[in-house]
């Protein structure tokens, strides 16, 4: 869709760069098992998941905070971890959670980190970026959790960074304070800024991302554009059997280009990944037997789609391996090669052996 | 307003130093302190009131003997309490503070490095203690007639490495906590050893050999040796050496725990 831009941006390479990345935490859990991807200058990728599927993890490691198991990440050309000073002051990031000291004001708290930002903007129009301007005087402790969300989301954008990364930035703002934030990513990446986005939310997802990625148990488990993602989906009809039918009565269901189904009660679901065909061979045949089909839903694949079906197979998986000795899924490429690098105990809330390796000098 | 970046210019070279980056952050740290009351009363006024307590007791001792005067003794300790509550205890809770609001882990995201971040924020408490040693010095030289430094820089050095060692402490200290509060209560047993068996309240002249050579070897010794030993003008090179060695040696090892077991993230 927006083959256009990208063939454009892309000409000076990828500005972030993943290949087979990988992340064991102290206790020997693997959290990233071998992602990939690569986001190109101008674009805005959106990393989705489960919870615990492994998106900060991922995106820890690309920042540069925490250095991988195994795998190569670059970012701007540049190794994240190891050659922090060469990307850090080209970057902007924002962390699930803020930590600013709660009683330092607004406006301490941006002076604190233009001292500490290459290139950092003036303090008002920092502010005014996020619509914080009018709170400037105030303590930390006294922002409303959209407020302090607002005031990170400044402290990312201080530097003018080349590349953007936010996790979760819009969890806790209400719907206008989340309109806002994505109406200012946009303009943002417009602007040229290269966006990667953790995020809870489809619609934010769908809205922004040119090119997205679903994560699930630390493996991609989808990803193209949002219309590539969504168009992988089936699409849905489901309604009610007339009284006295079956599905037996009704036109081969192959003929009309349906995949599979399921009868629950007096519902019939049916999966198909030629919507129009199917809802129109269904329809001419309720009209010529004369039925009417209730609680018809007719849908096509979306995104929500896409992520639920993720969602399921891992609790499905999760209910597998209680039930067998064995863990993972047979159908789920998990091979777990040996990575498991004791050395690397990088880990921000999984073990207690939480012991950074990084070195303080 | 422009939300643009620096996208098609060449990409601008960083423009903040070590340097500005810690004072921007020790800027901020001291605003802190200022408005922490609970620490700014025990960073401020603690180490100024405690040396007066210590002198009755002080007074009481056979000093002569051992060629100390009072002034001689309780200016040293005066230095080691400030020590102790203005800069080693007060940090304490600041590290850990920081670290439990997750101030630390976000102040990895940009680029301060790690050292910077321990020693912009330190540097209030080091300016504090080193205030209040000048400030100490100058009343008990009104005071108590301590004389003139016999070898002035001696006492440099043993506040220095105080002023370096102390923080380090500190660091490893908060490591050890999941709390502020807890934090306090890691500080105690260095807090509480120090201010007994450093030679703040009894000097090593007035123990029994074989307990002083085992106190001298604490972190907070070194430096009360040598800032005596610059007043008095009685402790010789060996003597100095040793204080010295001990001092760096404590240095070192807070260094490498401070790189091997800081917490920059509160557990969960």
């Amino acid at each position: 869709m927006n083959t256009v831009r990208k063939a454009v941006r892309n000409t000076d390479g990828p500005v972030i760069e993943v290949t087979d990345l990988r992340r064991v935490y102290g206790g020997g859990y693997e959290a990233v098992r071998g992602v990939s991807f690569e986001v190109g200058r101008g674009e805005l990728f959106a990393l989705l998941g489960t919870n615990g599927a492994g998106k900060t993890s991922t995106v820890e490691v690309i920042e540069g905070l925490a250095p991988p198991a195994g795998g190569r990440v670059r970012v701007l050309g540049h190794d994240p971890y190891t050659e922090r000073s060469a990307v850090r002051p080209r970057i902007g990031l924002m962390l699930q959670e803020g930590g600013f000291p709660s009683e330092l004001t607004v406006s301490e708290t941006v002076r604190m980190w233009a001292g500490c930002t290459s290139g950092a903007r003036p303090e008002n129009e920092a502010l005014s970026l996020v619509g914080l301007s009018r709170r400037s005087g105030v303590r930390v402790k006294q922002l409303s959790g959209g407020e302090k969300r607002r005031l990170d989301l400044a402290l990312a954008l201080l530097g003018r960074p080349e590349v953007l990364f936010l996790d979760e930035p819009t969890t806790g703002l209400d719907a206008e304070g989340r309109q806002e934030t994505w109406e200012l990513v946009r303009k943002l990446r417009e602007a040229g800024t290269t966006v990667l986005l953790t995020t809870h939310y489809l619609e934010e997802a769908e809205g922004l991302a040119d090119r997205l990625a679903i994560l699930h148990a630390g493996q991609i488990a989808v990803s193209g554009t949002p219309a590539e993602v969504t168009a992988s989906q089936p699409s849905r009809i489901s309604f009610e059997l007339p009284v006295g039918y079956f599905p037996g009565d009704l036109p081969p269901l192959d003929s009309l280009g349906v995949t599979g189904h399921e009868v629950v009660g007096r519902t019939l679901r049916l999966r198909t990944n030629e919507l129009q065909r199917a809802a129109t061979g269904l329809l001419v045949w309720a009209g010529q037997t004369g039925v009417e089909l209730r609680g018809l839903d007719v849908r096509s694949g979306s995104l929500e789609e896409a992520f639920l079906r993720i969602a399921r197979d891992v609790s499905e998986r999760d209910a597998r391996a209680e039930r067998s000795p064995r863990p993972g899924n047979p159908e789920d490429p998990q091979n777990p090669r040996d990575s498991k690098n004791p050395q690397n105990p990088q880990d921000s809330k999984n073990s207690k052996n939480s012991k950074k390796k990084e070195h303080v000098a | 307003m422009s939300a643009g970046t620096a996208t098609g210019t060449a990409p601008a070279a960083p423009t903040v130093t070590a340097v500005g980056r810690m004072t921007s952050l020790a800027r901020a740290e001291l605003t802190l302190i200022a408005r922490s009351r609970a620490t700014f009363f025990a960073a401020v006024f603690v180490p100024l009131v405690l040396p007066l307590s210590v002198r009755s007791t002080v007074e009481d001792m056979d000093l002569k003997a051992a060629g100390l005067s009072v002034g001689s003794v309780i200016l040293p300790s005066a230095v080691g309490f400030s020590l102790l509550f203005a800069v080693y205890s007060s940090l304490v809770s600041v590290y850990a503070a920081r670290r439990e609001e997750l101030v630390l882990k976000r102040l990895r995201t940009g680029e301060l490095r790690d050292a910077e971040i321990l020693t912009g924020a330190a540097l209030p408490s080091v300016l504090i203690g080193l205030v209040q040693c000048l400030v100490l010095t100058g009343v008990c030289a009104a005071l108590l007639d301590v004389g003139t430094p016999e070898a002035p820089l001696l006492a440099v050095l043993g506040l220095l490495l105080g002023l370096v060692m102390w923080p380090a402490l500190a660091a490893v200290t908060a490591s050890f906590s999941r709390s502020v509060e807890g934090a306090q209560v890691a500080a105690m047993p260095l807090l509480l050893v120090s201010m007994m068996a450093s030679g703040t309240v009894v000097p090593f002249e007035v123990m029994p050999d074989r307990l002083a050579s085992v106190c001298e070897l604490l972190p907070l010794s070194p430096v009360i040796t040598l800032i005596r030993g610059g007043w008095t003008g009685n402790l010789s090179a060996y003597d100095a050496l040793a204080a010295v060695a001990t001092a760096l040696a404590w240095t070192v090892v807070a260094v490498f725990a401070v790189r091997k077991w800081f917490r920059w993230e509160p557990r969960r």
